[in-house]
């Protein structure tokens, strides 16, 4: 039956990626109070992006899920919001300079 | 393998008719949660977008603003809400290998880290009234008072104050400031606002997900409500990964 195809994931691994998330929140409170230049920024947003990834692929099953169109819809959706951001940001950014 | 169109499910009551087998319809209904989801991009998108358009225009006042948050609850709200995600998953794989009991264990734990961090978000917004940084009242003050951005180690720097000696131009800079610092609170009231409206939305969900999980409703065949509610809750997690670091990290070298 094509209903007990379900993928199960291993109590392990829920509680690694939970570990992952905690440090990387942790760590992101404390590299804040370090002096990078223009680097701070980067990294905050580098590794709130990283933990979004982990939840996004193994707490919601992106990875395995069985339905195909899942990714297409993400990727979908998180293109249309970069373009809405770098567009605006490019729109802003070019009359403030002028 | 032939795939009857529409058959009578006695043995399945939860399969409706329209769909071929179990597979399909949970595909279908996860499917219609991320179509959801993907509009909820869109609208915190939107607000996320003016956020940095702001934030790129009064970086400073932004981050001496920034600063006022209360850094170690923040990082502290950010860890329960991972914890909330955490036994969301939890609950999700137990209704997986059907047991009942610890699916309701992991469920009442998700609802109490979930009112844990609307209770301390409401803590912070309570502190910010009582520094007067809530822009809509009359008395916000940022410049005097409780809750002067100077008070915080290097914002007087940050923000030039220390260098202007003449009062009307000390006046003209203060004022700019009050307005400017409206928009980041602003901003931060209907970001973590809007947020804590979803989590409120979100816990009511969940109270009703584990009543039926308390009844027995999900087996390891069906839990599709449990299963999508679960996207949800997620997703609610992922807007505040966001959030924690563009509201309370602007700025915080040297802190």
């Amino acid at each position: 039956m094509a209903n007990h195809s379900e993928h199960v994931a291993s109590a392990g691994l829920y509680w690694l990626i939970w570990g992952v998330l905690i440090i990387c929140t942790v760590l992101t409170a404390v590299v804040a109070t370090v002096d990078l230049g223009k680097f701070n920024t980067v990294v905050a947003l580098g590794i709130a992006t990283f933990k979004a990834t982990l939840v996004a692929l193994i707490f919601m099953n992106v990875k395995n899920t069985s339905e195909k169109m899942t990714k297409a819809i993400l990727i979908s959706a998180v293109a249309w919001l970069l373009l809405l951001l770098f567009l605006s940001l490019a729109d802003y950014s070019s009359r403030l300079a002028g | 393998m032939e795939t009857p169109l529409a058959v009578e499910h006695e043995a399945r009551p939860e399969l409706r008719h329209h769909f071929a087998d179990e597979q399909q319809q949970r595909n279908a209904a996860s499917l219609g949660m991320w179509w959801f989801l993907g509009t909820e991009i869109m609208f915190f998108g939107g607000m996320f977008c003016g956020y940095l358009v702001y934030r790129r225009m009064y970086f400073t006042e932004f981050a001496a603003a920034s600063r006022t948050l209360n850094l170690p609850i923040g990082a502290f709200n950010t860890v329960v809400l991972l914890c909330s995600s955490l036994t969301v998953a939890m609950a999700v794989r137990f209704a997986q290998l059907g047991k009942r009991k610890m699916q309701v264990r992991m469920l009442l734990l998700t609802l109490v880290f979930g009112l844990a961090f609307l209770g301390i978000k409401g803590k912070e917004w309570g502190d910010k009234y009582k520094e007067h940084h809530i822009p809509t009242f009359n008395h916000y003050n940022v410049i005097s008072g409780e809750g002067a951005l100077t008070k915080e180690p290097g914002n007087a720097a940050l923000l030039g104050l220390d260098k202007i000696t003449d009062p009307v131009k000390r006046q003209q800079r203060e004022d700019e400031i009050q307005r400017r610092t409206k928009i980041f609170y602003s901003l931060y009231f209907a970001l973590t606002g809007m947020h804590a409206i979803h989590m409120i939305i979100g816990v009511g969900i969940f109270i009703v997900i584990t009543w039926m999980a308390h009844k027995g409703r999900f087996t390891p065949e069906y839990h599709t409500p449990l299963e999508i509610a679960g996207l949800y809750w997620h997703f609610v997690d992922i807007v505040w990964i966001y959030l924690f670091p563009l509201l309370y990290l602007i700025d915080r070298r040297g802190a």
